[in-house]
């Protein structure tokens, strides 16, 4: 139905190979908007394994947030496959969706998107919530997630207690906390100054040395380069897939 | 379910931080809740008064109690029918009291006979006109549920001389003897000198039924004297009320025999208990109730549609945090329950400040004016309770399935 024009290299791209976390292949999506169609996506095929840091590129309307809506269950493709861990999401409804998201996904966004009336540890303990997690298995579990970005002081601080890279500190935390299978992040230095946006880069190569996979949208050069792999999205197609140096 | 329950808790917690958060607005939408519960309420116990009002007014009567009279008390429309029967006499009563002692196990107790006439009394410079002057025997005291506020019901020996006594009604004896007693006390009927033997401990009235506070009772013969007896005529019979319809078989059949009327004759008379009264008030109780509801009912509909509206602007103002949650894992049914749960304890809130305040009113209503008709009670706050969890998810419901059928997306990109 749609054509697949990725190229079947990533084997070549992985530092250590690991299992097939996402499968997309030849996914499109159309919006309609009153008489108009747009092709957000004409067909995108990538694979992304585990324990891989990739950073997906391209100007504004290039396709960027509508792939990262797709990555993130967040949205489904129009037509085209989408196997996440194997199973194929293209087709679920809402609820098995915002269960993929709950278990697999880890959001972290440009604006930290922090509930402001609860404190750091609650922030931290929300999925976990809609896990259905025992009460005590949360708190530990959030405690842990919180010690491992080094905001063990300030569990009980609320967001406009903190700054903006300890606020990123925290939804970084609530990502890592249910132990997804990926670490979504959009613009997550966007909002902060260079010195606090070097430090959480930081943080994300050691989650990615901890065997964290993690996947960057950004449209900076600078942030991307912390990746190991740069796909370069342009009027809905890859335009290139590759290392980055 | 589990997870349910965390939920649940989750949304409680949020619920109220967000009242605490919007302390003003929260306050303000309750704000319609509390008149709404408020009117409702006090709706309900002026219901629950009309209730007791009318028990009151009967309680003096007795249930006990079946009514030998010429007219049904239920509402006819042949007239004719009635018209020519012949009066219930006063003698019947010992007619039917013979017949009691001769048959022991009988579910007939004791007959009095009974007569009404408005009349009008005069004491000196008082007067008090359209007061119901009853007939009656002594045996009176034994089946009626009034008690005597001073004084004594007259007895036997009076009752056979024929001598000129009363027994007052409360009101009777406050307006004629305001700040003093009446017993002793000399008042004139009809020109005639009457003794006032005893006052009758105040019942309280309620509709202008009307209630032992406004009447005044004699003895029969003495009553004859002055009145004749026919149409008003009537024999009250106290029965056994756990055998009501051998009560009134036999009750039938004794007035049949004394009536001498043959098998092909149909009854000249008729027995009625209170219950037929209390069935004629029922419609029109229920109509007060019906309307009165109906019209506080706007009221908290008013309050209901506040509550939606509010849900509305607090589902646009955190547009971003739906995302938020959604992409988290939040599934619809979750956020769905948050904005109830929202809606609800705005409402509950409100529910339990309107009841206070409702009960607050009806307690200085109580105190101000005790004779007006209002009855707080536990199952009208339960009643409180549940209408203002019902207004809740009524009005929060519309809001929380907009909230929920958010495109996780689009709500995340909202500013």
């Amino acid at each position: 139905m749609t054509p697949s024009p990725a190229p079947a290299h990533e084997n070549r791209l992985l530092r250590s190979p690991g299992a097939l976390v996402i499968e997309i292949e030849g996914v499109t999506k159309l919006y309609r908007m009153g008489s108009e169609t747009i092709h957000a996506l004409r067909g995108v095929s990538l694979h992304i394994r585990r324990n891989e840091y990739l950073a997906i590129m391209g100007p504004s309307g290039s396709g960027k947030s509508t792939l990262m809506n797709m990555l993130g269950c967040l949205d489904t493709p129009t037509a085209g496959r989408y196997d996440f861990n194997g199973k194929n999401v293209a087709h679920m409804d809402d609820d098995e969706l915002a269960d993929i998201r709950n278990r697999e996904i880890g959001f972290v966004f440009q604006t930290f998107n922090l509930l402001p009336r609860s404190n750091a540890l609650h922030n931290v303990e929300l999925p976990l919530i809609y896990a259905g997690l025992r009460k005590h298995e949360r708190i530990e579990r959030a405690q842990r997630a919180l010690e491992n970005v080094g905001l063990a002081e300030r569990m009980h601080h609320r967001p406009n207690e903190l700054s903006g890279g300890q606020r990123q500190r925290v939804a970084i935390a609530r990502a890592l906390v249910t132990r997804p299978s990926i670490i979504l992040a959009d613009e997550p230095t966007g909002n902060l100054d260079s010195k606090t946006g070097v430090e959480i880069m930081a943080l994300f190569e050691q989650l990615y040395e901890q065997g964290n996979t993690i996947i960057v949208v950004t449209h900076e050069e600078d942030i991307a380069r912390h990746a190991r792999r740069i796909v370069r999205l342009r009027d809905g197609l890859i335009e290139s897939d590759g290392p980055a140096h | 379910m589990r997870r349910f329950f965390y939920e649940l808790n989750e949304s409680l917690r949020i619920a109220f931080a967000q009242i605490r958060a919007n302390k003003m607005r929260s306050a303000l939408t309750a704000l319609g809740v509390v008149i709404g519960i408020v009117a409702v309420t006090l709706m309900g116990t002026a219901i629950n008064g009309i209730d007791a009002g009318v028990e009151k007014s009967f309680s003096g009567f007795g249930d006990d109690v079946l009514y030998v009279t010429k007219w049904p008390w239920r509402e006819t429309q042949d007239w004719w029918n009635y018209r020519n029967r012949p009066p219930i006499r006063h003698t019947y009563a010992k007619q039917v009291n013979d017949w009691i002692a001769e048959n022991p196990g009988s579910a007939l107790k004791l007959a009095v006979p009974t007569a009404n006439r408005m009349t009008n009394i005069v004491r000196g410079e008082y007067r008090v006109n359209n007061i119901w002057t009853m007939g009656t025997s002594a045996d009176y005291a034994r089946i009626t549920r009034s008690e005597m506020a001073e004084g004594r019901f007259f007895s036997e020996f009076e009752a056979q001389a024929g001598a000129n006594v009363v027994i007052v009604g409360f009101d009777v004896a406050d307006a004629l003897f305001p700040g003093e007693s009446a017993v002793g006390k000399i008042i004139r009927i009809r020109d005639q000198n009457f003794r006032v033997l005893g006052v009758a401990a105040r019942q309280g009235s309620f509709l202008g039924l009307f209630s032992w506070d406004s009447m005044v009772g004699m003895p029969i013969t003495t009553y004859r004297r002055y009145y004749r007896v026919s149409d008003d005529g009537e024999i009250r019979v106290q029965v056994d009320t756990t055998r009501m319809e051998t009560a009134r078989d036999e009750l039938r059949g004794l007035m049949r025999r004394i009536r001498q009327l043959g098998p092909e004759q149909r009854d000249d008379f008729e027995i009625n208990e209170q219950g037929t009264i209390r069935a004629q008030l029922d419609p029109i109780k229920n109509g007060i109730a019906l309307a009165g509801l109906f019209i506080t009912g706007l009221a908290l509909f008013v309050g209901a549609i506040g509550i939606m509206n509010i849900t509305y602007v607090s589902v646009k103002e955190r547009t971003k945090e739906i995302g938020t949650r959604k992409a988290l894992g939040a599934r619809a049914s979750t956020i769905r329950l948050q904005f109830l749960i929202e809606a609800v304890a705005i409402c509950f809130v409100g529910g339990i400040v309107g009841l206070g305040v409702a009960g607050g009113l009806s307690m200085v209503v109580g105190a101000v004016a005790p004779s007006f008709p209002l009855v707080f009670s536990v199952g009208l706050v339960l009643v409180g309770l549940i209408i203002s969890v019902l207004t809740g998810i009524f009005s929060g419901l519309a809001p929380a399935w907009a909230a929920s059928k958010l495109d996780p997306v689009v709500a995340l990109r909202y500013e």
